[in-house]
């Protein structure tokens, strides 16, 4: 069958790739460019866990095309540290044991990193508000959204 | 393009002819195409009840879809097809004079979903739940629909004809939706119930507009209910108990009354259809007093 070619930018890294016309971004993000950080929880947008932005933008990739793709700009959470150094937000997530399985962990810095690019002093409503698209089936989101907090604190100083 | 029916195709379309031509050329040749815009219900359906090949036809590089324009003249505000929730909540412009309809954006899915959904695709998917469909019809929004033999536009109250169905013929796409800007003393509220605060759809929902003159008496109104039949319905009985008066509690109530009375609501898990009908009532009274509050202060 015919693949789509698809050029973008993943990272900050000029990205292409072929894929077939029903393959959503995630199955290409994990079984064809192997950046297995992304989650699959539900494949059909109600939990989070394949958290990307798309030209800065918070979208769930499972519910995008990967040929949709094309022209833009991805960052996963394989994007967020710089290097070794870890993103504020993956420090406090650790620092706060916001994270047992960790399989919603990616999402929700992704996800977090997201509105802290956008409201650097979010208040804890806002927070829950922002990350109800993000469920964790075993941590809680108490220690997710002080890890949160702290972090925009830290970033902010 | 060729393409047997039984495999999947993708195109991108970058101009309104290129994309009825499309669409036209599929379904005389009797391949299946669907229009592909935010992709929240699009691909969730492909996952799940409607996994058959087709040719799904992105829209997103068609530049007047992904237009907004919020003009005092005639020609009104208009949101093209391909514009998310996301946008919309982030328009300045629009949640000025259009905040009930903002708000029916931003109550779509979660900040990931908003990220993608678009106004026209959730009233194009014509669920009887779909939030943005109530506040378009409250403020007269009409669809600009491109086709084969041309453009038409067609009021949103008819444009959904049934649960899941609009009224598009082959060929023919949604390039937006254009309303009326909003008159000085005009303003607009939705509110929707759901059993939790967030991530659910709507058990009964309401949009109200109302104008108000400089007495404080409205002048005009538009309400339209949602989720309490198989589609969004304009209820101009409630409009009629708004008008005229001061929008004082005796005419909320008549106007909550109008709305259960047209509404033929189902039992679900969600809520039966006696608490349907009435709790469409409760949400037309505060949505009514919501929006009198914000067109006093316009
Ligand atoms: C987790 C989750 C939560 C959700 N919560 C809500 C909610 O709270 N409230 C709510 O109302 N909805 C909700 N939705 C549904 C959904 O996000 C919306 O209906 C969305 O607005 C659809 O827009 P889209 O751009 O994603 O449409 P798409 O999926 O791209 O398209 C939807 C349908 O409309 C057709 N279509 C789209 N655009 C056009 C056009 N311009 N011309 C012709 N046909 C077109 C497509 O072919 C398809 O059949 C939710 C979805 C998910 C996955
Ligand atoms: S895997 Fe995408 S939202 Fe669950
Ligand atoms: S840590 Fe396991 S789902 Fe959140």
């Amino acid at each position: 069958m015919a693949k789509t070619h698809v050029s973008t930018c993943i990272n900050g890294q000029d990205a292409e790739f072929l894929c077939s016309p029903e393959q959503t971004l995630l199955e290409v993000l994990r079984d064809t460019l192997h950046l297995t950080g992304t989650k699959e929880g539900c494949a059909t947008g109600d939990c989070g866990a394949c958290s990307v932005l798309l030209d800065g933008t918070l979208v769930c990739a499972c519910l995008m095309l990967a040929a949709e793709a094309e022209g833009h700009d991805v960052t996963t959470i394989e994007g967020i540290a710089s290097g070794n150094d870890l993103h504020p937000l993956q420090q406090k997530f650790l620092d706060h044991a916001a994270l047992q399985c960790g399989v919603c962990t990616p999402g929700f810095i992704v996800a977090s990193k997201a509105l802290l690019d956008e409201d650097p002093d979010p208040d804890e409503e806002s927070i829950r508000y922002w990350l109800a698209g993000n469920l964790c089936r075993c941590t809680g989101y108490d220690k997710i959204v002080r890890a949160v907090q702290d972090a925009a604190a830290e970033l902010r100083s | 393009m060729s393409q047997s029916t039984s495999n999947f195709a993708y195109a991108m379309p970058a101009s309104i002819t290129d994309t009825v031509s499309l669409l036209s050329q599929a379904s005389s040749n009797g391949v299946r195409c669907q229009v592909l815009a935010g992709g929240t219900d699009l691909l969730v359906q492909l996952r799940s009840v409607d996994p058959d090949p087709r040719t799904i036809v992105d829209i997103k590089s068609v530049p007047e879809v992904s237009r907004v324009e919020v003009s005092n003249s005639e020609r009104g505000v208009f949101i093209g097809g391909a514009v998310s929730a996301a946008t919309m909540t982030h328009h300045e412009g629009l949640k000025a004079i259009l905040p009930g309809l903002v708000e029916a954006a931003y109550l779509i899915g979660s900040t990931q979903i908003q990220g993608r959904a678009t106004l026209v695709g959730n009233l194009c998917n014509a669920s009887p739940a779909g939030d943005t469909i109530p506040a378009l019809i409250t403020n007269q929004a009409v669809c600009e629909i491109h086709g084969p033999r041309g453009a038409r536009s067609l009021p949103v109250e008819d444009f959904v004809v049934g649960v899941q169905k609009n009224a598009l013929e082959a060929g023919e796409f949604v390039v937006g939706v254009r309303m009326p800007h909003p008159s000085a003393r005009t303003a607009d509220a939705y509110l929707r119930f759901i059993p939790r605060t967030e991530m659910d759809i709507a058990v009964a929902s309401a949009g109200v507009s109302v104008t108000l003159d400089d007495a404080g008496v409205c002048s005009a109104a538009r309400v339209a209910i949602g989720a309490v039949a198989p589609t969004a319905l304009l209820v101009p009985d409630a409009a009629d108990a708004l008008v005229g008066s001061t929008l004082d509690e005796a005419s909320l109530a008549a106007a909550g009354r109008a709305c259960t009375a047209a509404s033929s609501p189902i039992s679900d898990k969600r809520g039966t259809a006696a608490y349907r009908r009435k709790v469409v009532a409760v949400l037309c009274e505060r949505a009514a007093a919501s929006a009198a509050e914000r067109a006093r202060a316009r």
